[in-house]
């Protein structure tokens, strides 16, 4: 058999001829750079052309420290109104049975598919001054749009799929059985939730946590429509950087510019660790289940 | 405990999933749920259990009306299909869950749960696994650690849903033993699903066969083999053969095949079912029956010769169009049947259903026979 296998031509699989393997990483390789290395790169030696003092200076300006307060202050209610929000959600979805479920979970992914500055707009008719409930709370002196509170609501908006799409498809092949096993055990709903629920869902959670806080955190279009830009009130980084790059501060915008960069290579080192640590897990069980 | 059902549905949308049931399990019996897939056991067992609601009817233990009682406070045992085992915690951590989840009042102290953990662990004889994760486990393993956390706090009843339905067929051997001693020592009520007649027959005091929502028959194993009232539960329970045709003048005819029927007086449709075992193989028709077949197979593994023969010039009652028939060992080395060959089955006892009746009338040829037999040596 081995003599009458080797004495066979060897058939090339596709993509095996070296020419074509290195011109696809070759292309590969320079799109990358060009379009994804190149911008951070530039973004970093922009924002410290002009030495690190006006770096330091230009970081500590009060308006831009401001917009890191109000950035951090909408991630820190956005991420956790999700993460309740989000777990719900999937509970529901995936434990019971009821009319309209199929429908529910399409509408979870309306905030992806709707342009932010759509949903922006949206609120703005809705809470507005003039807006339907906008008027009516106007009545009570309550301000919602172009404060804090608006862009909260359309951040939470916008990044509310997320934990929700992560954990979703998780938990319908997990199934309810452990759940179950649980109850028939006597324990009682939260006793089950904590420690069967939490710790079989853990990392697709921290997964949707991280996914949500960078997008809370980098989201321009819908708050730009909402917070009305009003500087040391209602500018967040991302609309800091558009302010002052129109101010003709290039410095200055790249400073804040390298600070969103920098919070968006802490996200993809966690998400790597994150994708690490479950990919971990599943050889050591894999490799368990073979013993 | 004794357990009640009265007059149990359930619907799934526009599927009925069981139809008024029905039932009363004896206390520290363990019965048998036994049906096809779909016909509703696995659901009676989970109303049973309190983790699905019934549409109307009602669930008692003991004479004491449980229907409105949460799962959590059934105190049953409950064995899933596919064990369930909480996957991040280790064996002594899956036993003991029972254990700590009980009211701070009843709650046994740390030490006593550990003694009681060692002790299950012990009773499956897995004490050097306690500090395993499932996932590092075989499936018999798995299955006996979800046996031992689901009786650790000591429940009245038991419910087990296909409880050996994922494991090869050595160790489910095992296991059903095992079952069956541990439940002589527990003297518990258990019920278990099983879609698996043998198993049903072999490990249960009393069989409960399910069909299309509805309890067929309910008895004990012997009875229910010896004497099935239906249609149904002949065919589920065990090989059969059947020939269906027109009784005129005491005999059945189908084609070129016929058989006489002393003491019958029927005239019309009828279906006579027979046992692989009530069958006899001849090489030349007997005075009482014509039924040519012709060797498909001829298999010699177990205790007894299979043959498995098709119908020539008529045709058998099922989709596949053959009869089984078992022959001892002497008489296949004595008679030697191949493939291909013409055989005529003689039968001894049969069961015949007639138009709509449900029961089966008992036909016994051997009797019959005995008597110009006499005759003749007198």
């Amino acid at each position: 058999m081995a003599r009458i296998r080797s004495r066979s031509p060897q058939h090339r699989r596709v993509g095996d001829s070296p020419a074509i393997k290195w011109v696809l990483i070759g292309i590969a390789i320079s799109v990358t750079a060009g379009l994804l290395i190149m911008p951070l790169v530039v973004i970093f030696t922009e924002a410290l052309s002009a030495g690190w003092s006006t770096f330091a200076d230009n970081l500590l300006d009060q308006y831009t420290l401001h917009a890191i307060g109000l950035t951090l202050f909408v991630a820190a209610l956005t991420v956790p109104l999700n993460l309740v929000f989000g777990v719900a959600l999937a509970w529901l979805v995936t434990r019971f049975r009821f009319p309209g479920r199929k429908l529910l979970i399409t509408l979870i992914d309306i905030p992806f598919a709707v342009s932010p500055v759509v949903a922006g707009l949206l609120y703005l008719l809705l809470y507005g001054r003039n807006g339907w409930i906008g008027s009516w709370l106007a009545d009570y002196d309550i301000q919602l749009m172009f404060s804090w509170p608006g862009i909260v609501m359309v951040t939470v908006f916008v990044t509310c799929p997320f934990v929700a799409r992560e954990l979703i498809p998780l938990m319908q092949q997990q199934g309810s059985e452990e759940e179950e096993a649980g109850v028939v055990l006597g324990a009682s709903g939260w006793r089950i939730f904590r420690t069967i629920t939490l710790p079989n869902i853990k990392w697709a959670l921290i997964y949707g946590v991280v996914l949500t806080n960078a997008r809370a955190v980098g989201e321009f279009g819908a708050v730009s429509v909402v917070a009305g830009n009003i500087r040391g009130q209602t500018n967040t980084l991302p609309l800091h950087v558009e302010l002052l790059y129109q101010d003709y501060n290039v410095v200055g915008a790249f400073t804040s510019a390298s600070l969103l960069a920098g919070i968006a290579v802490l996200t993809l080192a966690a998400k790597g660790f994150v994708e690490w640590r479950q990919a971990r897990t599943l050889i050591r069980l894999q490799a368990q289940e073979t013993v | 405990m004794s357990i009640t059902v009265d007059g149990i549905n359930k619907r799934f949308g526009k599927f009925q999933a069981l139809n008024n049931v029905s039932l009363d399990i004896p206390e520290g019996k363990l019965t048998a749920l036994l049906g096809p897939s779909g016909s509703g056991k696995t659901t009676l067992l989970r109303i049973i259990a309190g983790l699905e609601s019934a549409d109307s009817g009602q669930i008692s233990f003991s004479g004491q009306d449980v229907t409105g009682l949460h799962v959590r406070d059934r105190n049953i045992g409950f064995v899933f299909q596919h064990y369930a085992l909480f996957r991040h915690m280790t064996v002594a951590q899956n036993i003991a869950f029972g254990l700590d989840s009980l009211p701070r009042k009843q709650r046994p102290s740390k030490p006593d749960i550990q003694k009681r953990v060692n002790e299950l662990l012990e009773m499956i004889q897995l004490p050097h696994l306690a500090q395993r994760y499932p996932a590092q486990l075989s499936g018999g393993q798995k299955q006996r650690v979800a046996l031992a956390r689901s009786i650790a706090t000591q429940p009245k009843i038991l419910l087990l849903d296909e409880p050996f339905g994922a494991l090869d067929a050595k160790v489910r051997k095992d296991l059903r033993r095992w079952l069956r001693n541990l439940h002589d020592e527990f003297h518990f009520t258990s019920i278990f699903v099983t879609h698996d007649q043998e198993e049903a027959l072999e490990l249960s005091d009393q069989v409960v066969v399910m069909s299309q929502g509805r309890v067929e028959q309910v008895n004990e194993p012997i009875e229910l083999y010896a004497r099935p009232e239906s249609r149904f539960v002949f065919d589920f329970l065990g090989q059969v053969n059947v020939i269906s045709g027109q009784v005129k003048q005491g005999s059945l005819s189908q084609g070129n095949a016929w058989v006489t029927l002393p003491g019958v007086q029927h005239k019309g449709d009828a279906q006579l079912y027979l046992r692989p075992h009530e069958v006899r193989l001849a090489t030349a028709p007997v005075g009482h029956a014509n039924l040519p077949l012709r060797i498909e197979a001829v298999s010699l593994i177990g205790s007894e010769v299979r043959v498995e023969l098709r119908p020539e010039g008529w045709q058998s009652e099922g989709s596949d169009n053959i009869w089984e028939v078992g022959i001892s060992h002497a008489e296949f080395n004595s008679q030697r049947p191949n493939r291909g060959d013409l055989r005529y089955a003689v039968p001894e006892v049969g069961h015949l259903f007639t138009g709509n009746d449900a029961q089966p009338a008992t036909v016994n040829w051997a009797e019959a026979e005995q008597a110009p037999r006499v005759r003749l040596i007198s």
